[in-house]
This record gives structure tokens, C-alpha cells and sequence, in this order.
């Protein structure tokens, strides 16, 4: 019989007042046992995160607990006061976060930061608490652990320092770990190692696992258990397994759903004799300026890159972080130059023209952008936002602004065309940015991980959308992602991309059965619940 | 070796300031009415004839531009600012004279406002909300806002002519003929007021900036990791949050520098404190241009000297730049 | 919350309104209270504060009206103070966007020319400019815009080299819009509000600098001010210390409203968005 460790019931958070709701989350009961992994998963804004920081005791100002109880080690952490409450963080409970990047310190040595654990809980004298550190860093799987223990921060890559986050969690060997999306801000190979260091860890030490994310495949991949949150409330928690086969709520199902399955797809387009788009040995090494004394670096973004792309074709180019897909993306649409190489449009070369005569050529091939919250002018009306490309291509303004309202219709957002960009949700934004993509006709539009900052159930509804505009107009799409899953979704053909060159090429299907290149196949296993997922079907 | 190149590279940078500085002031002769000759030897030298035709041939006014330019900056390059006809003395003596005042002086000013600004600021940033941080801000914005020469001239009536607590003029008591430790002391009396008044206008400025900065600092997600360590509140305070918070503060010290320059003129004059400020006012009432252009060039070279320190500082505070300097 | 809304939340910055009001007041009723000139002796000299009528703060050393100085040195701080600002803006955001928006060389040889304004003491440089220019009102106020200019600049710069690479600045490259429609329409309207913010700083700072000047006697021999009253009472601050008092007074009073007012717009024109994101 598995003990207990923690247990939350009835908890209610409150919110400050002007949120858009009154409580964080409310009623909400679970347990986390020793030897298990409960996963918390939801959206954002689903309040997932909050009943860990009120265990840590580390809630946002303003929010606070009207209700409840949560028990750890015989006492009820709400009712603790905040040194109590201290002695108990890193001692017993362990916490790791969402961004490697930011969650260092920047000015201490890795070594210095795992070292100030023992320090804030008395232990060992400072050389034992160094010896304690290099273990630790041996144990998470840091390569050199004696240069890694001297390093700083800036100097470990993101996946590594998130390695050194878990040490420090580890370090006084807690009964409880909460792990808070920690591995969403990393390359999906990188995700793979740390998930399995974290199940292994866990397994080893037997502790209880509170692990918070929003990803179903991370899911299948780690839980024990699952609760699924929406809105500050449980819709339903129970065994992993039986969750994730059998949902028993409409939401979860929907989540579930809204994973693009590993179905392997079957679109198939027939390439043309004349391709839209024609990609001839492109290269471009980016130089970080050197100063006066100081020596420049080179990095090869993107090493002879050829590609065909047909009218009403789909492509998509996946790569993890630094792979040069998008900077593959910026060049298709002249945002940046490339060093050699051609880029020939209907056979006219678009890398050579310049000034006026590119500002007019940029009409055939737009863009949609990743983030929805920087990519529309937060002073423009986003009627105008759309008209705005016509109207500088000299169709006049009611003309133009007319159309923008068609367009919004068209994307399902009709009549809002005098509303600003921030009374809309990311996905509506995502919807103008693509009316905006298309006011200018064009035939070819660049898709730069136009999805990956959606929720999923957005996603599946932006993908969907970009779909039946690219048959409606039969457009040509160059889609760009780190996802796997969503390129398979959507693409008709993938390149793979590593270091700037194109490791693989083939119709989605080829790609997804029988990769050839290894490192396809380090991604094909990488994703999150691939085999959970396979083995269900 | 790493620091010799970014040293040499500051040097050569700075050679050029100067360069450019030595071209301002000549283009600034040039440009103002009048007889350049008459300007160099200010107003009251402009009745000597001699002087002035002595003045004329060593900058070579009545020979094209370019020859006058280089007799000028071939002339600063040897150290040679000329000479002050009112004061009687070469420019150079002038100035090095009244430097080691200026020095006590700003030196003094420096380090109090810098250490009561940052003590000041941490606190308020840790009371943010309560009244005690709040009437830290106050009294730091009342002192951001008033001019520092008011200070001064109150600072006078106050604490010298009502309460007789502390000497108002000069650097030391004319007369006494002090020597060791009652002369430092006669120094240090003469020196509390105008250092102190200096001083609150950059506390002012420092308090203002270490809170903000502390403030920005501790919603990092660092310093969540480190509650999540269980660590005080006082160790983050100062492990986590200030020293990050203080790599600004450097920053903003370096560019403080040419300020205090400023502030030294200004606080000179009020306590006839011999500097090389109190030596620009005389210059300036005396109208002897040639005098002022040489301390204004000698005090941008004093900035520019500060500013390459505080470079080097932050760069041994902060681990990330070492790599590329 | 609308704009004002926001303002109104910040107490100080109404204290700072209403402060202003009252010296923009004091300068506009200046010529009609004292229509004669501030400069012309009316009373014998050392007048004491209080002692009679229509010489509500007493005398100067040569028996003008300190009341009358103080009113008409209102108009010259907040004339100095706006026009200096102004041209100083004109300098610097031009300066600071081209250089933010290009980049490059341009961006290089802008800044290095920046840092060189910067490197300079910036008093230092006021007092060679206005005294071997000869001091006037307009030489005033052009040595105060050139040793401001420079924060503006770079504030500008660094708005716009994080804006020009805001995807929705792209978007506007990729439809087809020119460089000076990008410019103005798309990046300058979003760097509004800090430079906004801090112009109401910078004509704080100009009243500062322009008193400084005129104590130092570098002020419009023409036009009193409030420097210039307290310069000339320095050396009889011992037997009449209100002569500096009151035109202190004035000055701190003002650029604390200024600042007042700054901390008020900072405040309503970047609310923080807490936006929550679980």
C-alpha cells in the first residue's frame, strides 16, 4: 500500500479583483501518493498551475486561499506561517519551471546555486556541500560535471540547465517533486531525454511526482495518474491509462482529439511540370559582427537548400531550435537576403530584385506569423490592419477597407473590423493575421509555426481554417514547425531540416513509415506519447 | 590579456573623444562673434595689444584655417593649454592646481551618495507599500527636484550663520596653520557641507534607480527558484536580487560622472571650495575663454577616464560579457 | 480604465497638475499684476518679506520687487523648459529612429556621434556654449536642447530596434508598405509613451539647468529669472536670506510638479497588463 503525500481538498484560490474570473480554482480535491506521477494537465488559464505555487507557498500577489486544506506530512500548509513554510521548500518539497533560460541565477556558478540548497537547510560544511553538488550533477546526466559545476548559466544550453534545475530539486532528496511544464520551452528531443531523466529519477527514489503541463502526449509518456483542470476546476481525474482510452468527459475527449494523431496521413499532390516555387542551392551564413578587437563568428543558417513547391501544395519544413527552417521561411519571403543561391518564382528570380520593384513583387507571397499578440499593430483597427496591404498597393481605402470586412467574414470573424487587436483571444488574432495574409491574393503563403503558441483545441481549429482557404483558393503553403504531429496533419511533403541542411525529403507518408535519415528517426521518437498512442490504435 | 585589449581599445576610443573635443572647441572659437584673438584673451585682455598679437602669431589667426587648426591641437597634444592672461599662469599649472580639490571633492561625493542611494533605495524596495518605503521616495524625489545650488546657499544659512556648526567658505581655516591630522580634520570640517549637499542630489538619483531595478529584479524567475530553495528572504534579498539589480546601477554610475562635474561647478562656487568649478566661475566672470575651454577639455577627459573604470567594473560583475569583450 | 481614469489614481500626479496650473497661472498673469518691468527699482532696497503692502516677499538688493521677479521668471523657466525640450525632441527622435530602424553603419556612425554628446560633461558644455555665444534666450535654450538630446535618442533607438523586428512591423514590409509609412505609422505611434514620459522629465531637467545657468550669471541679461534672483542675492545671503529662498522655492516647486506629473503619465500610459498565463 502506497502512502499518501499530499493531499488538496477543497481548495479555493481567489483571484484579485478586475480578473477575468473570481477564483483561481475552486473546490478542488486530489492526492499525490509516494512512487506515482499525477499529472495536471489543462490549457492556459485553466488555474492548473495554482495549487502547486499554494503547496510551495510561492501564489502571485493578490491571489489567495478562501477554502480548504492541504495536507503534507501531518500539517495543513495553508495554516503554516512563512518560516515554517520555508524550512519545508527544498527540504521536502522540490520544485522545478517552465524556463530554463531565466530560472538561473545569471551571476552565480551552477555549482554555487545547487551548493546554496544544503546552505539554506544547515547542511554539510561548504567544501561537503561542492562534493555533494558534483554528485548531483552526475546523477541528472550533465556531461563534464567538474567544467559544468564551474560554469555559468549562459554557458549551459537549455536542456542542461534544466538538468541542474532538477539537481538542486533533488538535492535533499524531497518526498515530493512538482514539476511545472518543465519541459514546454524545450526542442522535442531534448523534451524525450528530460522526461525519461525524470521518470527514472522518480522511479529510483520512489518520491511522489506532481508533474503540471498541457501537453496530452507528455502525458501518456509520464503519468501515473491525470487530472484534467478547465476553468479552476476538475473535470476528471483517474488512472492514466483509463483517462486517456476511455475519457469520460466531453472536454477531455475533446483535448485528446485535438492531439494530431499519428494516423499516418495519406494526402497525396500531384506535382507539376512548372513548379510556383522552385528553391536552387540556397545558402546564407549569418556573421555576428566583430569590433574593433574583437573576432566575428559564422553561422551557416541555411547550407544549399533546393526545393520544388506546386500550385494548391502543402510543404512542410520541420527542425528543432537553430535548425534554419526559419530563416528558410524568412528568405522564401524576402525578409532576409540570401547569401547565394535562386529563388524562382513562376521561373522569374525573386533574390534579385530590390526597392520599388520588390516592393511590389512581395504581393504573390505573404506571410502568417507565430506569435499572435506581437503580430498585429496594437494602434490599428483590425479592419485597417487588413486593408492596409491593399491600400499601399494602390486600391483606394473604401475599396480596400470593403474587402477587409470579406475577409474577416470569411475567417469567421465577421463584423469587428473597427475593434483593436486586444479584445481578441489568440486564436481570433491568429484568424486576422491569416485575413491579412490573404488581402492581397496572393499564391503563395509562408506559415512560420503559425499554430505553436495556440492552446490545442485552437490549434486544431486554426489548421483547419488555413486548410479549407488554401483549397478554396488553391494556395500554396510552405509550413513551417517544430511539431511533427501538426506537420503531419496538414503537409502533403516534409523536409527535415538539422544545421541548416536538408537531412530528409519525402511525402509525409514516406517520412512518417519509413524514415531514412537517423535523425528523423530521433525525432519520430521523440514526440511525446508516440508509443502510448501506437499502442492503443 | 583580455583586459589590456579592452583597455587599449577604450584608449584609442577615448584619444578620439578628445580629438573630437579639441575640434569643437575650435569650431566654438571660430563661431563666436568677434575677433577670435580678442575671445582666447577674454575681455579684459582685449585692451593689451601685445598680448593679443602675441595671441594672433601662436595660433597662427591670421593664417588659413587649417594651419590655425593644427597649431591649436598640435598644441593641446603637447599638454600646452596656453596661458591665462588675467590669472597670470599657464592654463595647465591652473588646472592642476585646483585639481586635487576637485578630487576630494567629487571623490567624497561619489562614494556617499552611491552607498546611501543603494542602502536607501533596497530598503525602499523591500517596503514597497508601507509608509516607510513610501517617504524614502518622497524625500528622494524633493531631492531630485531641487536645485542643487539652493541647497547649497541654504545648507549656508542654516547650518553656518544660524547655527555656526560648520564653516561655509573655503577648504581649510585661513591662518590657523594646521599641519597632519588637525589639518585633515580642518579639511574634513570644511569639506562635510558641500560634499554632503553634492552628494543628495545623486543619492536622489541612485535611491530612484536601485528600487526600480531591485524591483524588476525580484520578479525574475530566479528568484522564485531561490524561494524555491527554501532560502531566506534576507539572503535573497542580497545574494539574488541586489547584486543583479546592481549591474544597472554601475551603468548608470559611469554616466553619473559627467553630472557630477556639473554639480562640482556649481557647488564650488557656493562654498569657495578651490576647484577647478570654482575656477570655471572665476574664468567665466573674467570672460577668460582660453581658461575655460582648457577645463572643459580637462573635464571631459576626467569623465571619459571615470567611464572606462566603470567598464572595467561591470565587466568584472557580470560573468556573461567576459567572453566576447 | 480609461487614460485619465489612470492619471487621476496617481495622487501626486493631480498634486503635480494642479502645482503647474498655478505657476502657468503666475506666469500668464505676470504682465497684467506687474505690468512694469521686474528689473526696475520701486522701493528701497532689503525690504523684509511682509512689511508692505504690494511688496508681499520685499526687495532686492537694488529695491526691485521680488514678487514681481518671481512672476515674471515663471514665464522664462517654463518658456526655457518647453521650447529646449522641444528642440530637443526635434533632434533626437529623428536621430534615434533612423538609426533604430536601419541599423547597420548608419546605426554605428549615429550612436558613436551620440556617446560623443553623451561623454561630454553636460553642464560643462551648456556654460562654454551660452558664454562664448553670448548669453540670450536662444542661446539658452539651444545649449540646453544640445546636451539633452542624447537620452532621447537612444530611448528612441532602443524602442525602435525592438519594434522593427515585431512581426506586425514585418507584416506591414511584407504587404508592401514603404519605409516612411513604417516609420511613422506602424513603429513611432507605439513609442509614443515613453518618450512622452520622458519629455516631461527632460523640461524638469531644462528648468534645472537653465537656473543653474543664470546663477552663474550666464542668464538673458534681459529677462528675469529665477537663477539669475537667487545668483544675485548669494552674496548677501547673510543679511537677507529670503532673497534666495523664495525663487528656490519656485524652481523646486515646479520641476517637482514636472516630475509629479512624469511618474502620472508613466503610470496611465503603461499600465502593466496582467495578463495571466497558467
Amino acid at each position: 500500500m502506497t502512502e499518501t503525500v499530499l493531499s488538496i481538498r477543497d481548495l479555493t484560490l481567489a483571484l484579485p479583483k478586475g480578473a477575468d474570473r473570481a477564483f483561481a480554482v475552486e473546490h478542488v480535491s486530489y492526492d499525490v501518493s509516494e512512487g506515482e506521477i499525477l499529472c495536471v494537465v489543462g490549457e492556459s488559464g485553466s488555474g492548473k498551475s495554482m495549487a502547486a505555487n499554494a503547496v510551495m507557498g510561492l501564489l502571485p500577489k493578490g491571489v489567495h486561499a478562501t477554502g480548504g486544506e492541504i495536507w503534507f506530512g501531518g500539517q495543513n500548509l495553508l495554516t503554516l506561517d512563512e518560516r515554517a513554510h520555508r524550512s519545508l521548500r527544498g527540504l521536502r518539497i522540490g520544485m522545478i519551471f517552465q524556463e530554463p533560460m531565466t530560472a538561473l541565477n545569471p551571476l552565480m556558478r551552477v555549482g554555487a546555486q545547487i551548493a546554496e540548497v544544503f546552505e539554506a537547510h544547515g547542511r554539510h560544511t561548504p567544501k561537503e556541500r561542492q562534493a555533494r553538488a558534483l554528485a548531483l550533477l552526475e546523477e541528472v546526466g550533465i556531461p563534464q560535471p567538474e567544467r559544468a559545476i564551474r560554469a555559468y548559466p549562459f554557458q549551459l544550453s537549455g536542456g542542461q540547465r534544466q538538468r541542474v534545475m532538477i539537481a538542486m530539486a533533488l538535492a535533499l532528496e524531497p518526498e515530493l517533486l512538482i514539476a511545472d511544464e518543465p519541459t514546454t520551452a524545450l526542442d522535442v528531443t531534448t523534451q524525450a531525454q528530460i522526461l525519461k531523466l525524470i521518470r527514472d529519477l522518480q522511479q529510483r527514489r520512489g518520491m511522489a511526482v506532481m508533474f503540471i503541463t498541457h501537453d496530452f502526449g507528455v502525458v501518456a509518456e509520464v503519468a501515473t495518474r491525470v487530472c484534467v483542470m478547465r476553468e479552476g476546476e476538475i473535470v476528471e481525474l483517474g488512472e492514466a491509462r483509463e483517462v486517456l482510452d476511455h475519457p469520460r468527459h466531453d472536454y477531455t475527449r475533446a483535448l485528446i482529439d485535438a492531439i494530431p494523431n499519428d494516423a499516418v496521413p495519406n494526402r497525396h499532390h500531384a506535382a507539376e511540370a512548372q513548379p510556383l516555387l522552385e528553391v536552387r542551392h540556397l545558402d546564407k551564413v549569418f556573421r555576428s559582427r566583430g569590433g574593433m578587437l574583437k573576432p566575428s563568428r559564422e553561422v551557416h543558417a541555411l547550407d544549399d537548400i533546393s526545393f520544388t513547391l506546386s500550385r494548391g501544395e502543402t510543404l512542410g519544413i520541420v527542425g528543432e531550435s537553430g535548425s534554419g527552417k526559419s530563416t528558410l521561411g524568412r528568405c522564401v519571403v524576402r525578409l532576409e537576403r540570401p547569401d547565394s543561391g535562386q529563388l524562382l518564382l513562376d521561373g522569374v528570380d525573386f533574390t534579385t530584385l530590390k526597392g520599388e520593384t520588390l516592393r511590389r513583387g512581395r504581393r504573390r507571397v505573404q506571410m502568417i506569423f507565430q506569435d499572435p499578440y506581437a503580430s498585429l499593430n496594437p494602434r490599428t483597427r483590425v479592419g485597417l490592419a487588413i486593408a492596409q496591404g491593399p491600400i499601399a498597393n494602390g486600391v483606394p481605402r473604401d475599396q480596400a477597407l470593403a474587402k477587409a470586412d470579406e475577409l474577416l467574414e470569411l475567417v469567421g470573424l465577421g463584423g469587428v473590423a473597427d475593434r483593436f487587436p486586444h479584445e481578441f483571444s489568440g486564436g481570433q488574432r491568429q484568424r486576422i493575421g491569416i485575413a491579412r495574409a490573404l488581402a492581397l491574393e496572393p499564391e503563395l503563403i509562408v506559415a512560420d509555426e503559425a499554430v505553436s503558441a495556440l492552446d490545442v483545441s485552437i490549434q486544431a481549429q486554426i489548421l483547419e481554417l488555413l486548410e479549407r482557404l488554401q483549397q478554396t483558393f488553391s494556395l500554396s503553403l510552405l509550413f513551417i514547425t517544430h511539431d511533427l504531429r501538426v506537420a503531419a496533419q496538414i503537409c502533403d511533403r516534409l523536409i527535415v531540416m538539422q544545421h541548416g541542411r536538408i537531412v530528409e525529403h519525402g511525402t509525409a507518408e514516406a517520412i512518417f513509415r519509413t524514415p531514412r535519415a537517423a535523425y528523423t528517426r530521433e525525432l519520430l521518437e521523440a514526440i511525446p506519447g508516440r508509443d502510448a498512442v501506437l499502442a492503443s490504435a | 590579456m583580455l583586459y589590456a585589449r579592452l583597455i587599449a581599445s577604450r584608449l584609442v576610443k577615448a584619444v578620439i573623444v578628445l580629438f573630437l573635443i579639441i575640434i569643437f572647441n575650435f569650431v566654438l572659437i571660430q563661431l563666436a562673434p568677434g575677433d577670435p584673438a580678442a575671445i582666447l584673451a577674454g575681455e579684459a585682455g582685449a585692451t593689451d595689444e601685445e598680448f593679443l598679437n602675441q595671441l594672433r602669431e601662436r595660433f597662427g589667426l591670421d593664417q588659413p584655417m587649417y594651419v590655425q587648426l593644427w597649431h591649436y591641437v598640435s598644441g593641446i597634444a603637447t599638454l600646452d593649454f596656453g596661458f591665462s592672461y588675467r590669472q597670470q599662469m599657464p592654463v595647465l599649472d591652473l588646472i592642476l592646481a585646483r585639481l586635487p580639490a576637485t578630487l576630494l571633492l567629487t571623490g567624497t561625493a561619489f562614494v556617499l551618495s552611491l552607498g546611501l542611494g543603494i542602502l536607501a533605495g533596497s530598503l525602499a524596495a523591500a517596503r514597497v507599500k508601507k509608509p516607510s518605503g513610501s517617504l524614502i521616495m518622497a524625500l528622494a524625489l524633493l531631492f531630485y527636484a531641487t536645485p542643487l545650488f539652493w541647497v547649497a546657499l541654504m545648507a549656508v544659512v542654516l547650518f553656518s550663520v544660524y547655527l555656526e556648526w560648520l564653516p561655509a567658505y573655503g577648504m581649510l581655516t585661513v591662518g590657523a596653520g594646521h599641519t597632519g591630522l588637525a589639518l585633515a580634520l580642518d579639511v574634513g570640517k570644511h569639506l562635510i557641507l558641500p560634499a554632503t549637499t553634492l552628494a543628495l542630489f545623486f543619492m536622489a538619483i541612485y535611491t530612484r534607480m536601485t528600487r526600480a531595478s531591485m524591483i524588476e529584479a525580484s520578479q525574475q524567475d530566479y528568484v522564485k527558484t531561490a524561494r524555491a530553495k527554501g532560502l531566506s528572504n534576507g539572503v535573497i534579498q542580497r545574494r539574488h536580487i541586489l547584486r543583479n539589480a546592481l549591474l544597472p546601477i554601475i551603468t548608470l554610475a559611469g554616466l553619473q560622472a559627467g553630472q557630477m562635474v556639473g554639480g562640482a561647478i556649481l557647488t564650488e562656487t557656493v562654498f569657495a571650495w578651490p576647484g577647478i568649478g570654482r575656477l570655471m566661475f572665476e574664468a567665466l566672470q573674467q570672460r577668460d575663454y582660453n581658461l575655460l575651454l582648457g577645463i572643459f577639455f580637462f573635464s571631459a577627459a576626467l569623465v571619459i577616464l571615470f567611464n572606462i573604470v566603470t567598464d572595467l567594473v561591470y565587466r568584472l560583475a557580470d560573468p556573461r560579457i567576459k567572453e566576447a569583450p | 480604465m480609461s487614460f485619465f481614469a489612470r492619471f487621476a489614481q496617481n495622487r501626486g500626479a493631480l498634486i503635480g497638475v494642479i502645482i503647474l496650473a498655478v505657476i502657468i497661472a503666475m506666469a500668464a498673469l505676470a504682465p497684467f499684476l506687474y505690468p512694469e518691468s521686474p528689473w526696475r527699482m520701486v522701493q528701497r532696497p532689503f525690504l523684509p518679506p511682509l512689511e508692505m503692502d504690494g511688496f508681499p516677499l520685499g526687495t532686492d538688493t537694488m529695491g526691485r520687487n521680488v514678487a514681481a521677479g518671481l512672476m515674471h521668471g515663471a514665464w522664462v523657466s517654463l518658456l526655457i523648459g518647453f521650447v529646449s525640450t522641444s528642440v530637443a525632441l526635434l533632434i533626437g527622435v529623428p536621430l534615434g529612429a533612423v538609426a533604430g530602424y536601419y541599423g547597420g553603419l548608419i546605426d554605428d556612425g549615429l550612436m558613436r556621434f551620440t556617446e560623443f554628446f553623451q561623454t561630454i560633461p553636460n553642464f560643462a558644455l551648456a556654460i562654454v556654449l551660452v558664454a562664448i555665444m553670448q548669453p540670450s534666450v536662444t542661446s539658452i535654450v539651444l545649449a540646453i536642447a544640445l546636451v539633452s538630446w542624447p537620452p532621447v535618442a537612444r530611448l528612441v533607438r532602443a524602442e525602435f530596434l525592438s519594434l522593427r523586428h515585431r512581426e506586425y512591423v514585418e507584416a506591414a514590409r511584407l504587404v508592401g508598405q514603404g519605409n516612411a509609412t513604417i516609420i511613422l505609422r506602424q513603429i513611432l505611434p507605439n513609442t509614443l509613451s515613453p518618450i512622452i514620459v520622458l519629455a516631461s522629465l527632460m523640461v524638469a531637467t531644462a528648468i534645472l539647468l537653465e537656473s543653474a545657468l543664470s546663477f552663474l550669471g550666464l542668464g538673458d541679461p534681459n529677462v528675469m529669472s529665477w537663477g539669475y534672483m537667487i545668483g544675485a542675492a548669494r552674496t548677501v545671503i547673510r543679511q537677507a536670506w529670503w532673497l534666495s529662498f523664495f525663487p528656490g522655492v519656485a524652481i523646486l516647486l515646479t520641476v517637482l510638479a514636472l516630475n509629479l506629473v512624469g511618474e502620472g503619465l508613466d503610470d496611465a500610459l503603461n499600465p502593466k497588463l496582467a495578463r495571466e498565463r497558467s
